[in-house]
């Protein structure tokens, strides 16, 4: 127990950066209604970018954005699959992450991992200093969360989102909807990537295989979040919080799944099973229990 | 200032399931013509609706609004023209945003989006105005969600979105067909009070035929997807249910007997 205590620190933190990735896929999973996996590949890439160019001599929180637009590119490349070459968002999806391993390969030097060491380069996040991390983590959490409040609160925003709510009515309403998908899969995926290049800088290394699931962990952050907070954070920055504290959560019950003894190796059958479970629930439940009608009447 | 020419649109060609859906239509709308349109189920009524709004390419033929040709436009281009209302009232708003959102969306119907805030302190107050006018307690709500109201409320939020922009052209597909009789009339008379107040030039699609007689200064009817009857002006204001089901056997060689349209 005492040993789980202890863990609490580091679970948070690392929840908090898979909480940002998070954001990134509720972005394309709620506000755009779209499945996209592209993040399993783009997690990599901003990871592989930021370590090769700190360890190229470039300054990190530079790197930091080199590897933001490198996602970004990602996602282009797959909006560009899924509106342009008419192939379904999943595939389109499918197909960028398949490219990304090789490319992530490349950008690490051929190589399957690259080390980072936080005693030779002046990294921001490190799990060698976990309050530290924190403490940068939510500083992040929170100017992520203030621009995409402000972004989706504009015209432009606007429009992004009605493609994701009602495509025939954004249509109707001279939005153009292929290119909001675009422009969505762009920021999400750019958002992953920072998330991958924070992981990169905590874990001390960037791998060609950190982001195997990331998809997953997302979902689950996502859905752990509207779950457990739906009730109270209707406002979209609220919300986009409680996808951040789903991530916290989601590695916090693994922290201590293993220190029950979980064998490390089932971890990723685990979470599969847990996200499995949490998007059934909804759909079990609107199966056998007759829904609660809220229709108010007014003559009209 | 809406002409088509020769439009024609075959669905499924060269399959079993082939469909003529529009076999050749010519119409030429003049500036504040109220036109109704009724045939059939399959006549093609939706299908001409859908052409002239891009939904789907023409297979042949020629849209021109105002000069300006827009047969090849991509939906969502040539949007800026059209106000449209739908049969199923969820088409016509986004559920999830508010409805102060979805009346900013429709404002900027034509416009460049911008980083500018999506919905200005101004336009508040305007939309307010302009909900308290349907009488339906919606201007104490701007913030609701759409998804929260009933199917009428949303077709009556949808017509005050199509017309806020006075839109060259407003088409309207069925859109009290879905809605009971009392809340389709109530949205039929907001439908009249907005085209008549701002003019505007309107094609509407419905199965009421006393609507279809009543309302309008002309109306068309389609089967088979070409238009056999078109008729304005007094001739028309003389028009009885009677008259219409009298062509309807003639144009369906009585195949029309067990159609809908007989509850109309």
């Amino acid at each position: 127990m005492l040993g789980f205590i202890s863990a609490l620190p580091g679970a948070a933190a690392q929840g908090i950066i898979w909480g940002i990735m998070a954001i990134g896929v509720y972005i394309t999973y709620r506000v755009l209604d779209l499945a996209d996996l592209t993040v399993d590949g783009t997690l990599g890439t901003g990871g592989a970018v930021l370590v090769m160019c700190t360890i190229g001599g470039m300054d990190i929180r530079l790197a930091m954005v080199v590897a933001f637009i490198a996602g970004c590119l990602a996602g282009l490349v797959t909006g560009v699959l899924h509106t342009g070459f008419g192939i379904p968002a999943i595939l389109a999806g499918i197909l960028t992450q398949l490219a990304l391993y090789s490319i992530n390969l490349r950008i690490l030097g051929d190589k399957a991992n690259q080390t980072l060491s936080v005693m030779k380069y002046d990294l921001i996040v490190s799990l060698r200093n976990i309050p530290n991390a924190i403490v940068i983590g939510l500083i992040f959490v929170i100017m992520l969360i203030a621009i995409l409040y402000w972004f989706f609160g504009t015209e432009m925003g606007h429009s992004i989102r009605a493609t994701g709510n009602n495509a025939a009515m954004a249509r109707a309403n001279g939005i153009n909807t292929n290119t909001r998908k675009v422009i969505g899969l762009v920021i999400s995926n750019g958002i992953v990537a920072l998330s991958g290049a924070l992981l990169a800088q905590y874990q001390g290394f960037a791998d060609v295989n950190m982001g195997k699931g990331a998809i997953v962990i997302g979902l689950a952050a996502v859905i752990i979040g509207e779950v457990v907070f739906g009730k109270i954070f209707k406002n979209f920055a609220l919300r986009l919080l409680g996808v951040v504290c789903g991530g916290i959560i989601y590695y916090v019950v693994i922290t201590f799944v293993l220190r029950l003894g979980l064998n490390a190796n089932d971890l990723k059958l685990f979470s599969a099973i847990v996200v499995a479970l949490f998007l059934a629930v909804p759909y079990w439940k609107s199966k056998l229990l007759p829904k609660q009608v809220k229709v108010q009447k007014k003559g009209v | 200032m809406l002409e088509i020419k020769g439009v024609c649109k075959t669905f499924n060609q060269g399959t079993i399931n082939e469909k003529v859906a529009l076999n050749g239509i010519d119409l030429t709308l003049n500036d504040g013509d109220f036109v109704t349109v009724i045939g059939g189920n399959g006549a093609g009524k939706s299908t001409l609706l859908n052409m002239i709004t891009g939904v789907y390419p023409v297979d042949c033929g020629d849209i021109i609004i105002d000069g300006v040709n827009i047969t090849r436009l991509p939906e969502h281009k040539r949007a800026k023209y059209f106000g449209r209302v739908f049969q199923d009232p969820m088409t016509g708003t986004a559920a999830d945003m508010q409805i102060e959102e979805n009346m900013a969306l429709a404002a900027r119907r034509g416009k460049m989006r911008t980083l500018k805030f999506g919905i200005k302190k101004s336009e508040r107050s305007a939309y307010r105005n302009l909900l308290a006018r349907l009488g339906l307690g919606l201007e104490d709500r701007l913030t609701s969600k759409v998804g929260l109201l009933s199917g009428g409320q949303r077709q009556a939020i949808t017509l005050l979105m199509a017309t806020m922009q006075n839109p060259k052209l407003l088409l309207l597909d069925e859109h009290t067909a879905a809605l009971d009789p009392q809340t389709a009339a109530k949205v039929l008379n907001i439908t009249e009070e907005l085209v008549t107040e701002g003019k505007i030039t309107t094609l509407m699609i419905t199965h009421n035929m006393k609507d279809a007689i009543r309302l309008g200064n002309r109306l068309i009817m389609m089967d088979k997807g070409r238009i056999i009857y078109d008729i304005a002006g007094e001739s028309k204001k003389n028009l009885k249910v009677s008259d219409l089901m009298d062509l309807f056997a003639k144009a369906s060689n009585g195949e029309f007997a067990n159609d809908r349209m007989l509850l109309g």
